[in-house]
């Protein structure tokens, strides 16, 4: 009997593809779904819904040098398949996330990365120099691209020489894998990949969520207290993916693809696209245990299809 | 036993027994009834096998389908809970499209919502007095917190301001567990005015509850704050995960930005920043 329970399960482990993906420079992840940051808060909030142990990782919420407590409410409005948020980078700080919250992870069997923030070149870097001494912390991800904050943010991410100088300073003090968040709010975003890449990047992470607004016609006012703000959600997939496929053309690192991923197929497309990787973000609000549906319908996918493992279908679409 | 001895053996046991008790939850409801109380407002009863422990001014967060122009969940807060029958009751107002979606459920229909969420009511010990204050849906939660009251032997006192006698909705609910007082602005039943002209406030009371519109329940507020009684405050903020993630529905309080999600819907007014 026991033998042949034993069988079964062996069988089965066959039947799985196999869901690995190496971002090289000491990323590897069980599978290619990462949580989008900011999304899905410090992972604690999440853990009685999914095991946080079967996601490929997940990326914390986007800490800066000091506490900052974000824009005034109301920071969010729903949108046709999206919404906007004005959060503003609401967080305690690195040093209150290394000694209260990163005691509380850091157990965690995933990968765990934090998303890096700034207002100055030297905020980002001295953040980054912090968090490269935490050993469970095997990468970060550099946020270029907040539109939400009026220093620093996005103004950095949108022309080519800031991204480089600010990815170049970071890339001095840290030297795990460091992914950079791109901003979709430029004219040419192959070249801002191109520009970080050239300063060390160990991968790319795109899109943020683009610039957008939001009206009450019947006060005559913004809905959101700083009048503009960030579009997530189903509503950016394309734009998304255009941009994915785009990036994954031209730059050798890899790429890690987001917006609007809200079910599996939503992320296979993304894949065939070109991202290694998919990072799940707003859709994490409307079903807390999506992230674990999408790992399992992504290996359906390729068992009905025939792959045996994710990296085929990577980059199928020229 | 000695203490620490207790501690090591059973205490992290227990701990972790009591967290899976109130764990949150994803659970596809079966709706058993949507009863019609007035022009705009309906009562959802809905039934799961699963229900959790749920306190009295928590919340639940509803997924509205089919329409892409609600994205997101709805957050509600919970009306009553029948426990031992797995029946959860929701008290809606239709205010925009989702609500207005809800409002179209039928008996059968599946309704998936994410629940307990946020903090609740404090309970007080004892035999105080408490005062419960609703305006309009906002009586919703009370009717859990006026059972709870209830069973703990004390005898609530529920004041509704509404616009009209039109907007009077489960009176006789509220009148199982509790003295039930109203005030409509135009005079049609109970006493004229809003809720803080009422004579009931005369009299002495150790603690207000009160969940309604903004302004009245900053007036609350200031009432109470004015004669020291100790008074909470049930607030609805925008929200988009309802579980604390996304820092969306802050509001400002003593302590800088807290979630409405989670380190509230109920709020001590000490801890808020409102000009009373």
């Amino acid at each position: 009997m026991c033998l042949y329970r034993r069988t079964s399960i062996q069988y089965k482990r066959f039947e799985m593809a196999d869901l690995n993906i190496n971002l090289k420079n000491g990323l590897e992840l069980k599978n290619p779904v990462l949580t989008a940051s900011g999304t899905f808060g410090y992972g604690l909030e999440f853990q009685e819904f999914i095991d946080l142990e079967r996601l490929g990782g997940f990326i914390v919420k986007g800490t800066t040098l000091k506490h900052r407590e974000g824009n005034p409410y109301p920071r969010m409005a729903e949108t046709p398949s999206g919404m906007l948020n004005a959060v503003g980078l609401q967080n305690k700080g690195v040093d209150y996330f290394i000694e209260h919250i990163y005691p509380e992870i850091n157990h965690i069997k995933t990968n765990i990365l934090v998303n890096v923030s700034g207002s100055t070149i030297d905020d980002y870097a001295a953040t980054a120099e912090k968090i490269n001494s935490l050993e469970n912390i095997p990468g970060i991800e550099l946020n270029i691209s907040c539109p939400n904050v009026k220093e620093g943010g996005m103004a950095f991410g949108t022309s080519c020489v800031s991204a480089a100088e600010v990815v170049k300073a970071v890339r001095k003090v840290y030297h795990k894998h460091l992914m950079v968040k791109l901003s979709p709010n430029v004219t040419n975003i192959q070249e801002i990949a191109l520009a970080v890449e050239a300063e060390g990047a160990d991968s790319v992470s795109l899109i943020n969520t683009l610039l957008g607004m939001a009206v009450d016609a019947r006060k005559r006012k913004p809905v959101l207290s700083t009048v503009t703000g960030g579009l997530s959600g189903a509503c950016v997939k394309p734009i998304a993916l255009r941009m994915v496929w785009q990036v994954a053309k031209v730059v050798k690192i890899p790429v890690v693809g987001l917006g609007g991923i809200m079910c599996a197929t939503d992320a296979i497309e993304f894949l065939l696209a070109g991202a290694s990787a998919v990072q799940i973000g707003t859709a994490n609000f409307i079903d807390p245990a999506i992230t674990v549906k999408i790992i399992d319908g992504i290996n359906n996918y390729l068992d009905e299809n025939g792959f045996h493992s994710v990296k085929e279908i990577i980059g199928l679409i020229k | 036993m000695p203490r620490f001895l207790y501690r090591t053996l059973f205490a992290g046991k227990i701990k972790k027994r009591l967290i899976l008790l109130r764990m949150k939850k994803i659970i596809d409801f079966i709706v058993q009834e949507n009863k019609k109380l007035n022009d705009d407002t309906f009562l959802l009863v809905l039934y799961s096998p699963e229900l959790p422990e749920i306190k009295a001014g928590q919340f639940v967060n509803v997924k509205v389908e089919d329409s892409p122009s609600t994205f997101l969940r709805r957050p509600i807060s919970v009306h009553d809970v029948e426990r031992e029958k797995g029946l959860l009751y929701l008290m809606v107002k239709i205010a925009g499209k989702g609500t207005a979606r809800l409002a179209t459920l039928k008996e059968g229909d599946n309704l998936n919502i994410v629940l307990p969420l946020g903090n609740s009511f404090t309970i007080p010990s004892g035999r105080d007095r408490c005062l419960l204050v609703g305006g309009g849906v906002g009586v919703a939660p009370l009717l859990y917190l006026a059972k709870e009251l209830k069973n703990k032997g004390m005898q609530p006192v529920v004041l509704i301001g509404i616009r009209t006698s039109k907007d009077i909705v489960l009176k006789e609910e509220f009148e199982k567990y509790a003295e039930v007082y109203y005030t409509t602005e135009d005079g049609s039943y109970g006493e004229k005015g809003y809720p803080t002209q009422h004579s009931l406030l005369q009299e002495s009371f150790q603690h207000i509850f009160c969940c309604g519109p903004s302004p009245m329940m900053k007036a609350v507020a200031q009432y109470a704050y004015l004669n020291r009684i100790d008074c909470e405050v049930s607030l609805e903020n925008m929200m988009a995960c309802g579980i604390g993630a996304c820092l969306c529905c802050v509001n400002d309080t003593q302590k800088g930005h807290q979630c409405v999600c989670t380190e509230g819907p109920v709020f001590n007014i000490n801890d808020l920043k409102w000009q009373i």
